[in-house]
């Protein structure tokens, strides 16, 4: 049996009010962004509040299509369809039982048929549909049972131009379609969480951009492809990115001359998160995002987040905060980013670290000795926006 | 300006080997084993190359198996010889220092129910003779030692190493992988009672994807890749000919002017080790003199750490290696330098400079200059 259509359900933008119809088109293009990197051809359409997928060239891999309809943000259930012509009522039954027998090898089940007349021309009622079809069915596999409150198989028959048939219901991931909320600046490191957040973000139609520190000679070409690299597996869910890297050598260094060498980190994550608004403002963005999680590392105690907190004035999203490792670990091997992650480059956060990085900043402190760098950061940083190299990643 | 010294990785090929390649990609593209003329011709090129190599080695054009370079050779030597000699003994010998394509096959062969014995080497990196006398038994099957250290240079006496395993027991065959002496070094099997020598092509200005093992003779060999039965069943699958063509030629090349450009690559090895030692607070690993390969120099520079320096010197143009490429992946302390007895400290912190016979002045000079402008900044912002 193939099936050559999909039903695409989705659940909470059902309820946007007016609105309803930008989330429709934003889930049509995310759906047909998915489908443009499966093998075949397939044709999206909008019709009566549901959107269907029908594969329009002969070949194509229904496995693939099932993977990458699972990362559509806002689909709450993707329906493998058989898509009938209406050649009399006689047939329809041949069809059905035809179905059955291919779809389910193991015949001891309870089912109930449910069908769905939005052609109001068509001679039977719904009610007649479900009755007779279930009778035929009972005729054909004795073994079978009809069970009306908890059927094992629900099988949905939709009268339409033509009718359609299916009892498959594979879970989407739910979540919003993205670009209906608004757009994030992502801080990309090589690491495990960054990607994660990220993915998190998105999954509530946030649409992502990223941005990534670069220090050559520090971090290596390597580093920065494993970045490009994650980027690239996010987009599998976020849709288009726009990378911005950012060469940091210099204004480490700068930091590293003038400051106390254990304030270092605190003192980079804030030029980080400066930076990252500046090009967050510039692009539109109305948040960042971080993979921060409440005392993982130094730089992420309570303290520190308030510390590197202060300078930004958009609000900085941190959906793992209360994460644990293995949990963030969990996703990321869920959405295939882990195996990038642990590759062992350095990144930039780790080549000058302190033995001993200060835990609980003081920010008074900090901001006393940020002035030592008053001289020459904000040419430093100028540089490092006229020097960024913007990669446009996508998973097509 | 561009620098390429890690020739211990790999070698740019020699513009007529490639020429060659390509013909007989575009042209004499036949299968050797086809009956037409096309596969008669390409038949002809595979010979020619056994010739080629049989005369640089001085042995047989029978002995040479055409492989897919110097991995499968080692592979082919080791678990090929202790398969089909293990009714004389399960007994193995070889150096802490060899290549993974060595040391991972021997490992392999640990779980095939083989006992191993690892040779330690001195703080130049080459094995004791006593210590091989010492470990050679009865049922010692096999000795494999390496003629070149990948890593730090060192040549291994092989003559010497070859004698000795003669004369304590006969039947031990000796394995030699050559994949960083051969072109370097005049080597001839059947002088140096070597039974099993592995060559690289890729490492001798020739293709990558080919390599041969010598095997002589009388040495009793399983095969360990299994089809068509090509190359006396030693080694199945179409030959790659425009590889083994390659190979051949870049074999004969490389030895054309041996003399004239090893002297020239221990000049510039030289003239690299002079310029480095007033950096300060650098030490040469291995044999720094003329008892070491003319073309590898292990360096390391105290207080920055080796992949910071080669990512300063890569944006320079100049290639390098820390470690070896092939471990270079899966950043970890290199097993050699451990082995030769260089400090923890020092470990991370050390680059491999390779030359070939493209090495050019200018690229030592270029290559000098850079390091002294970049290592005094990179010692500056050190983390220790």
């Amino acid at each position: 049996m193939e099936f050559r259509a999909f039903l695409l359900k989705y659940a909470e933008i059902g309820i946007k009010g007016r609105n309803r119809y930008l989330f429709e088109d934003a889930l049509v293009e995310q759906i047909k962004y998915a489908l443009k990197r499966c093998e075949g051809e397939f044709a999206v359409r909008k019709e009566q509040g549901r959107i269907y997928a029908d594969v329009v060239s002969a070949y194509y891999d229904y496995d693939e299509v099932v993977e990458n309809l699972k990362r559509v943000f806002g689909l709450s259930h993707i329906c493998p369809m058989i898509q009938l012509e209406d050649e009399g009522f006689e047939k329809l039954g041949e069809e059905i039982v035809k179905y059955m027998d291919e779809a389910y090898e193991d015949k001891g089940l309870t089912f109930k048929v449910n069908a769905r007349r939005a052609r109001k021309n068509y001679p039977k009622s719904s009610m007649e549909i479900n009755c007779d079809l279930g009778e035929i069915l009972l005729e054909a596999f004795p073994e079978m049972q009809v069970d009306v409150h908890k059927p094992d198989v629900m099988l949905n028959v939709e009268i339409r131009e033509h009718i359609y048939v299916y009892s498959i219901v594979i879970p989407g991931p739910g979540g919003m379609p993205v670009g209906t909320a608004g757009k994030a600046m992502l801080l990309l490191s090589g690491g495990i969480d960054s990607p994660v957040a990220g993915y998190m973000i998105a999954k509530r139609g946030v649409q992502i951009e990223a941005v990534y520190f670069h220090a050559p000679p520090y971090t290596s070409e390597r580093a920065k492809q494993k970045v490009v690299d994650l980027a690239k597996a996010v987009s599998k869910y976020a849709g288009e990115i726009r990378l911005h890297i950012i060469n940091f050598t210099d204004i480490q260094m700068y930091i590293y001359d003038k400051c106390p060498h254990d304030e270092l980190t605190i003192i980079m994550r804030r030029y980080m998160m400066r930076i990252a608004e500046h090009l967050a403002k510039e692009g539109g963005c109305t948040g960042l995002i971080t993979g921060e999680s409440i005392g993982q590392v130094a730089s992420q105690t309570m303290k520190s987040l308030l510390v590197t907190n202060e300078v930004c004035t958009l609000p900085v999203y941190r959906p793992l905060i209360a994460f644990d490792k293995l949990d963030i670990v969990d996703i990321a091997e869920k959405i295939d980013t882990y195996e990038t992650s642990v590759l062992p480059y350095e990144d930039c956060c780790t080549i000058f670290v302190a033995k001993h990085p200060v835990t609980k900043p003081n920010l008074q402190i900090i901001k006393k000795h940020e002035t030592h760098l008053d001289e020459k950061i904000d040419e430093l940083l100028q540089k490092a926006y006229e020097t960024q190299e913007i990669v446009t990643v996508s998973a097509v | 300006m561009e620098a390429y010294l890690d020739n211990s990785a790999t070698t740019r090929v020699f513009p007529e080997v490639a020429e060659l390649v390509t013909k007989l990609m575009l042209e004499d593209y036949g299968n050797p084993a086809s009956m037409h003329f096309k596969g008669m011709r390409a038949e002809q090129y595979v010979k020619r190359a056994k010739e080629q190599i049989a005369k640089v080695l001085k042995v047989n054009e029978k002995e040479i198996i055409f492989t897919s370079g110097g991995t499968e050779a080692d592979n082919l030597a080791l678990i090929g010889a202790a398969m089909a000699n293990r009714r004389s003994g399960a007994h193995l010998i070889t150096t802490r220092i060899e290549h993974p394509a060595v040391l991972k096959t021997m490992e392999y062969l640990e779980g095939q129910g083989f006992r191993v014995t690892y040779l330690p080497v001195d703080k130049t990196g080459r094995v004791r003779l006593e210590d091989l006398q010492k470990s050679i038994r009865q049922d010692t099957i096999l000795v494999s030692v390496m003629h070149t250290n990948n890593e730090v240079g060192a040549v291994q006496p092989i003559a010497e190493l070859g004698a000795l395993i003669k004369r304590m027991n006969p039947r031990t065959l000796f394995h030699v992988d050559a994949v960083q002496g051969f072109g370097k070094f005049r080597i001839f099997p059947k002088r140096m009672n070597i039974d099993l020598l592995t060559v690289s092509g890729h490492k001798i200005h020739g293709p990558k994807g080919v390599g041969f093992l010598y095997a002589g003779e009388k040495v009793k060999l399983h095969p360990i890749v299994f089809g068509g039965g090509q190359q006396n069943g030693m080694r199945s699958g179409t030959e790659n000919v425009p590889g083994i063509a390659g190979v051949g030629l870049a074999c004969q090349k490389v030895y054309e002017n041996l003399e004239r450009d090893n002297e020239r690559m221990y000049r510039l090895r030289e003239m690299l080790i002079e310029g480095v030692s007033d950096l300060g607070n650098i030490q040469i690993n291995g044999c720094p003199g003329r008892e070491g390969a003319p073309h590898v120099v292990s360096i390391s520079f105290r207080g920055i750490r080796s992949e910071v320096l080669l990512h300063a010197l890569e944006d320079r143009g100049i290639c390098v290696s820390a470690g070896s490429a092939c471990a270079a992946r899966h950043p970890r302390p290199s097993e050699t330098l451990k082995a030769i007895g260089v400090e923890r400290s020092l470990l991370e912190s050390t680059l491999r400079f390779s030359l070939s016979l493209f090495t050019t002045e200018e690229e030592i000079v270029y290559t000098l200059h850079t390091l002294h402008e970049t290592v005094p900044v990179l010692r500056r912002y050190s983390r220790y």
